[in-house]
């Protein structure tokens, strides 16, 4: 039974890994309706920048500040040369330039800063603690606040603030926010701006855990059930759908994959997802589209 | 019995069968069957050739489902995988078959997972369906390495090409494999044309510019969208097939990664959304682009500046780029291109469909 605990817990923990990654998707998504593919190679980017410069002997916290700079240039660039020539244009498209995106974003960071695995330490040790007689992680408790506060942190910038308010005003009805004076590149830079921070934050904690690699931009790929079934739009739902996604797929791993000759956790999210949607096609907390002819 | 509410379903009208049109067929059949194989050497037919025409195979399929039904596959490798196995096992385990009806077979296996996994597009839209052709994508991947059943307990999880032989032929020849894939592709080619000008072409569009609207015409939605992703995976587990063996001779499940998925998709947005000869284009431009590069690269001395793994990343870089270029300057695809650089008045038309 305690083992049944502990793998439990292990999962959630690692969920809320997963959700770090998703959190950055659904700001983009619930500002402009982007599906951004390259979330993950921007967690790529901003680890392998932050890690680059603390190795050439910057200052852990010049080398955040620098990396932060380095991801809002980014997000300008972005902004100009792909979203605002792109506007207006279907979500496939938009899809597909990210796709784009990514693949130079990868190539960059590669290029500049190389292939080698780096080694990242947080000054967190990941050796286990016993929690009311269950064995936890350090690391993964210090992973699960970090996303718990910067989940508190977004949603007092998206409740309370100017800024907030308008980019919720053009996730809800772009042109409406833009006829009453709301400039959309301009929330766009912030928005983009806000993902790579926030995929700075999970790049350093998964970069902590595993190296930072050219594999860290895969995490993509493990967000991407965990939005589905949070639902695109809701940092929320982002939470929730990684600790769901976690825990099963820490369980399963365990309770089925040897009953199936082998690790099932490269599927076995997905699967989940669309057993999900069948019963909710808008996931857990996603909008519901109304259709009109 | 009339078309229901045809003007509003066609959104590209029939093209007549003009004698141009049928001039130029004959002229591309001319090429393919006469030209190609007797002036191609085994470097142009093997690397360039026989490649672009599987790659756009797998993109006319992945572009029926995706141009002109509008809906969404992240998983087509999956699809051209299950394509692959499956003729493998057919050929090794039902020896009496010949290869023809083997394609046919494995395209219909093929098709049968492509609806199992379509079924969530009745009740999903847009891209929360990406998850299930990514399970999709995931699932196969899976599947073909960790049971080896499938790769007839060979060690090495490979499968190689069992006996590539038609109608008494031997067909394991550079020149062989490429009829084998022209054949196949002229087939494919008049079959796709053939859907998506009859009447269930029609229903895709319909569904694709609005399903909503196209139920409340009295389009079945659901099963037009699961024929949708049936028909398409056909078409990608013929390519795979193709690709295992006319291509690379030898294939993993590997071989069918998410990578090949993407680049399936990129053939379709490259050569444009619904058209039959744009990708072509788009699958020309995916094997062609590396190459082009790598030449350039020795050309202006690039590969002695730098190593392999820097030359791969620029190549990632500069593909990324000419993917976001081309959405900007060139929404409709290649065939668009190709479209308005044909001197109007001749045929305007020609291009598309």
């Amino acid at each position: 039974m305690s083992f049944f605990l502990e793998t439990l817990v292990s999962g959630l923990l690692a969920g809320t890994m997963y959700s770090l990654v998703a959190i950055g998707f659904v700001l983009i998504y619930k500002a402009s309706g982007v599906f951004n593919f390259a979330q993950g190679s921007m967690l790529l980017f901003a680890s392998l920048t932050f890690v680059t410069l603390v190795e050439r002997n910057v200052p852990f916290w010049a080398a955040l500040l620098a990396t932060v700079l380095v991801m809002v240039a980014g997000a300008v660039l972005i902004e100009r040369l792909v979203l605002r020539p792109l506007v207006d244009r279907d979500a496939l498209t938009l899809f597909m330039a990210t796709l784009g995106l990514s693949f130079v974003i990868e190539g960059l960071a590669q290029l500049l800063m190389g292939t080698d695995v780096h080694m990242l330490d947080l000054g967190i040790d990941d050796v286990p603690i016993s929690i009311a007689g269950l064995s936890v992680s350090q690391f993964d408790i210090f992973a699960a606040g970090t996303a718990l506060l910067l989940v508190i942190v977004l949603s007092i910038v998206f409740n309370k603030t100017r800024m907030g308010i308008s980019l919720r005003a053009v996730a809800d009805d772009t042109l409406a926010a833009q006829s009453i004076g709301i400039r959309l590149p301009a929330i766009w830079r912030i928005v983009w701006s806000v993902a790579g921070i926030v995929a700075l934050v999970a790049g350093l904690v998964w970069g902590a855990r595993q190296g930072v690699q050219y594999s860290l931009s895969l995490v993509t790929l493990k967000a991407l059930p965990v939005l589905i079934i949070g639902g695109f739009s809701s940092i929320t739902g982002a939470i929730v759908g990684g600790l769901l996604v976690g825990a099963t797929e820490s369980l399963a791993d365990i309770y089925i994959g040897p009953l199936v000759q082998g690790s099932v956790s490269t599927w076995f999210a997905y699967i989940l997802a669309v057993a999900f949607l069948l019963v909710r096609p808008a996931g857990l907390f996603g909008d519901r589209a109304i259709e009109r002819v | 019995m009339p078309q229901p509410a045809d003007a509003l379903l066609d959104d590209r009208p029939l093209r007549r069968i003009a004698s141009p049109r049928v001039l130029l067929i004959l002229l591309v059949l001319v090429i393919a069957f006469g030209v190609v194989p007797a002036i191609g050497n085994d470097y142009w037919l093997s690397s360039i050739v026989i490649p672009t025409i599987v790659m756009g195979l797998a993109g006319i399929g992945l572009n029926l489902l995706m141009g002109y039904t509008g809906l969404v596959s992240l998983g087509s490798a999956a699809f051209m995988s299950i394509g692959a196995f499956a003729t493998y096992n057919l050929l090794l385990r039902v020896p009496v078959l010949p290869l023809p009806l083997v394609l046919v077979l494995a395209g219909l296996i093929s098709a049968v997972a492509g609806v199992l996994f379509g079924l969530p597009s009745l009740r999903i839209k847009g891209f929360y369906l990406a998850a299930s052709t990514l399970g999709a994508q995931f699932f196969f991947e899976w599947l073909f390495t960790n049971y080896n059943w499938f790769s007839h307990e060979s060690q090495s999880l490979t499968i190689s090409a069992p006996r590539l032989e038609a109608f008494g032929h031997d067909l394991s020849s550079a020149t062989g494999r490429y009829l084998l894939v022209a054949v196949s592709a002229a087939v494919l080619i008049a079959l796709a044309f053939a859907i998506i000008r009859s009447r269930v072409g029609r229903e895709w569009m319909a569904i694709r510019d609005m399903d909503t609207a196209a139920a409340v015409i009295g389009i079945h939605v659901a099963g037009r969208k699961l024929l949708s992703y049936g028909i398409s995976s056909f078409f990608c587990g013929i390519a795979g097939a193709l690709w295992a063996f006319g291509y690379l001779g030898t294939a993993d499940a590997h071989a069918f990664n998410l990578d090949k998925s993407f680049q399936v998709l990129f053939i379709v947005l490259i050569g444009g959304s619904a058209t039959i000869f744009g990708n072509f284009l788009g699958a020309a431009f995916i094997v062609l682009m590396p190459i082009a590069l790598d030449r350039i690269a020795l050309a202006t001395d690039l590969s002695a500046l730098t190593d392999q793994g820097a030359l791969a990343n620029i190549q990632h870089i500069i593909f990324g780029v000419i993917i976001i270029v081309l959405l900007i300057k060139e929404p409709d695809g290649l065939a668009s291109l190709l479209r308005r650089l044909v001197p109007p008045g001749t045929n305007p038309r020609r291009a598309g469909g």
